[in-house]
């Protein structure tokens, strides 16, 4: 009872990443709380999986194995969750800010009657004091996240009520393995417990999903291309940029929404949160919704011809200039002068 | 098929997007009188989802339904504007305060009200960004949800949703009633129809009318009357409203400062971008 569960979602029969950034940071809230981490992981044959959390920390992990469960859908995951939620009473129970948390979070967190905070950036533990009544809270879970456009920073608390829950997007926290020999408990929910017969009113028809083709996450070098970029032909040039530098493309969500390049490649607040040593912004305007997802990188370079644009305000160097002129420049002066 | 009843869920919303200079003051605080109000626009994407089911099935009605101060009338103005057929305000000092939960626990005393067989949202709201409203109103509703949709359609009774999710498109079926939530993918809002604008432009609610003190426009014509209820006429409880019926709590504000950062100024110069290419193998960032 009153331990710090986490959601943890399954692509293709593998943990995301998003949800192993949580095990880690929920390894690290759990010390500070003195309790114990839970993951709790639904799918359909999926034996074995808790050995893929269990390096990280977890000592508990709820498994929920059945052919209705292999792929995500609201209401057999929300009765789960719900059920073992109200049985096991968490404290804190996170989730993956992913197409499929943002879904089922909220159902949860209604059933539960309990507070959810979508997205945060940072997650502490703290105390909280009300002059009105005189009273402090110990240990609650401050959920960070910024709101009104990305002009505010806001934290939120949930005094009262349990658990408390919040989503995170991928690329926040930082996923770690504590050890890998590390081995906790497994525990197997009956599932056909919780389920109830209208669970099935949603059928899915059909799905085609691509492969992930590209984890920009993972690149040290990161060369990125805006909606200045003008086209997909010319995200041409950030390919051979970044093949050069060995370095991975990545654009704005201007530049995905103008078909320019993939969803996969979308840095920012509705995207992914990179850290990479280098950020080359390539016509990028710097809204605070992209820098949200790139302002921690080791260095930012701006390549763009507008003074005012905000990201020249986060840039070490800002180039003004064409990018069609800057990149071909940059290309030849790293092919001299690198070993 | 029979015509169907759809709720369209929509946020009169400050234009977050649009957040230049003036949208801060001087002090570091947000100066939301610089910013205007608008349809929240991924509820626009709802609203052309449900507008589009109206022009495939005959007798289907469109109600965009609002939950916010006396002035989000404007957004049920504009929703009729796009053609929607009706417009319930839902509106009380009570709710103001209230976190996601308990907007949702208003909305679907509303809903519940109107009864009608679908409602569809927009994904999220631009000030508050969380998407979870839909959710909640579908879980207190007792009603399945699909939500991230970008197109629907009616086959046999059911209605066919095409969903975008992070590496592609999933298609669901889903029988009424149901809560749908649609995202900026699916298409644009039709524009306004000026013949609509011409009927509508007066439509008030009742606050409205006390306001300007010009009852005869509505009696006149019924369709000119914006449906307005309190927390009365849905028979909320008022401990599930506001600040007392929120979970979630705001500990603290802090403003975003931008860090000022040392910027190096460079041309696109052969000399300079040279320079640049040196200066960072140096310092072993590249290469």
């Amino acid at each position: 009872m009153n331990n710090l569960f986490v959601f943890c979602e399954l692509d293709e029969g593998k943990p995301v990443d998003v949800s192993l950034e949580l095990l880690t940071k929920g390894r690290s809230l759990a010390n500070v709380l003195g309790c114990r981490l839970e993951a709790v992981v639904l799918g359909s044959a999926i034996d074995g999986i808790e050995n893929l959390l269990f390096p990280y920390g977890t000592d508990v992990v709820h498994v929920g194995d059945d052919p209705e469960l292999e792929h995500y859908r609201t209401l057999p995951y929300a009765s789960v969750i719900i059920g073992l939620f109200r049985q096991e009473q968490p404290q804190i129970a996170l989730f993956g800010a992913t197409t499929a948390g943002r879904d089922l979070g909220p159902r949860v967190s209604s059933a539960l009657h309990s507070g959810l905070t979508a997205d945060c950036t940072s997650l502490e533990i703290g105390d909280h004091y009300v002059k009105k009544t005189d009273t402090t809270y110990k240990n609650l879970l401050y959920q960070i996240r910024p709101a009104f456009g990305g002009n505010i920073i806001a934290t939120i608390i949930n005094p009262d009520h349990r658990p408390q829950m919040a989503t995170v997007r991928e690329g926040v926290m930082k996923k770690e393995i504590l050890n890998k020999n590390f081995r906790g408990e497994l525990k197997s929910i009956n599932v056909k417990e919780y389920f109830r017969p209208e669970d099935f009113a949603v059928e899915i028809i059909e799905r085609h999903m691509e492969a992930r083709r590209v984890d920009i996450k993972a690149a040290q070098i990161v060369v990125a291309g805006g909606y200045g970029m003008g086209s997909k032909e010319n995200f041409k040039l950030l390919f051979e940029l970044a093949e050069v530098l060995g370095g991975e493309v990545a654009a704005s969500r201007a530049a995905v929404d103008a078909g320019y390049a993939g969803h996969e490649r979308q840095v920012g607040q509705t995207g992914v949160t990179v850290r990479p040593k280098l950020y080359i912004a390539c016509g990028i305007s710097g809204q605070i919704q992209h820098t949200a997802g790139m302002s921690q990188s080791g260095k930012i370079i701006a390549i763009n011809n507008d003074s005012m644009a905000p990201i020249n305000e986060i840039a070490d160097y800002v180039i003004s200039g064409d990018v069609a002129e800057v990149i071909p420049r940059l290309i030849k002066h790293y092919k001299a002068n690198a070993r | 098929m029979k015509g169907i009843k759809i709720v369209v869920l929509a946020k009169q919303v400050p234009d977050t997007r649009n957040v230049g200079p003036d949208a801060m003051k001087a002090d570091g605080t947000v100066n939301r009188a610089a910013l205007s109000a608008i349809f929240n626009p991924e509820d626009l994407n709802a609203l052309e989802q449900a507008l589009l089911l109206k022009d495939s099935i005959p007798g289907t009605t469109v109600t965009v339904l609002t939950m916010g101060p006396g002035r989000a009338a404007e957004i049920i103005r504009e929703g009729l504007y796009r053609g929607a057929d009706d417009g319930v305000l839902l509106t009380d000092r009570a709710f103001a305060g209230s976190d996601t939960l308990a907007t949702s626990y208003a909305l679907t005393l509303a809903v519940r009200k109107i009864n009608p067989d679908l409602v569809i949202g927009g994904r999220q709201a631009i000030d508050g960004d969380t998407a979870q409203v839909g959710p909640q109103v579908a879980e207190k509703l007792g009603w399945p949800q699909v939500t991230y949709a970008e197109a629907m359609h009616f086959g046999n009774d059911s209605l066919v949703i095409r969903r975008r999710l992070e590496r592609g498109v999933e298609t669901v079926k889903a029988p009424l009633p149901l809560v749908v939530t649609v995202n900026s993918t699916a298409p644009e809002c039709r524009f306004r129809h000026a013949k609509l604008v011409m009927k509508y432009k007066n439509a008030r609610t009742d606050s409205e009318l006390q306001a300007e003190n010009a009852d005869y426009i509505a009696n006149a014509r019924t369709y000119m009357r914006i449906t307005e209820w309190g927390i009365d006429a849905v028979g909320a409880d008022i401990e599930q409203l506001g600040l007392s019926g929120s979970p979630t709590k705001v500990k603290e504000i802090d403003n975003v400062v931008l860090q000022s950062k040392e910027t190096k100024r460079l041309s696109s110069s052969d000399k300079d971008i040279e320079a640049l290419v040196r200066e960072l193998l140096e310092s072993h960032t590249i290469g």
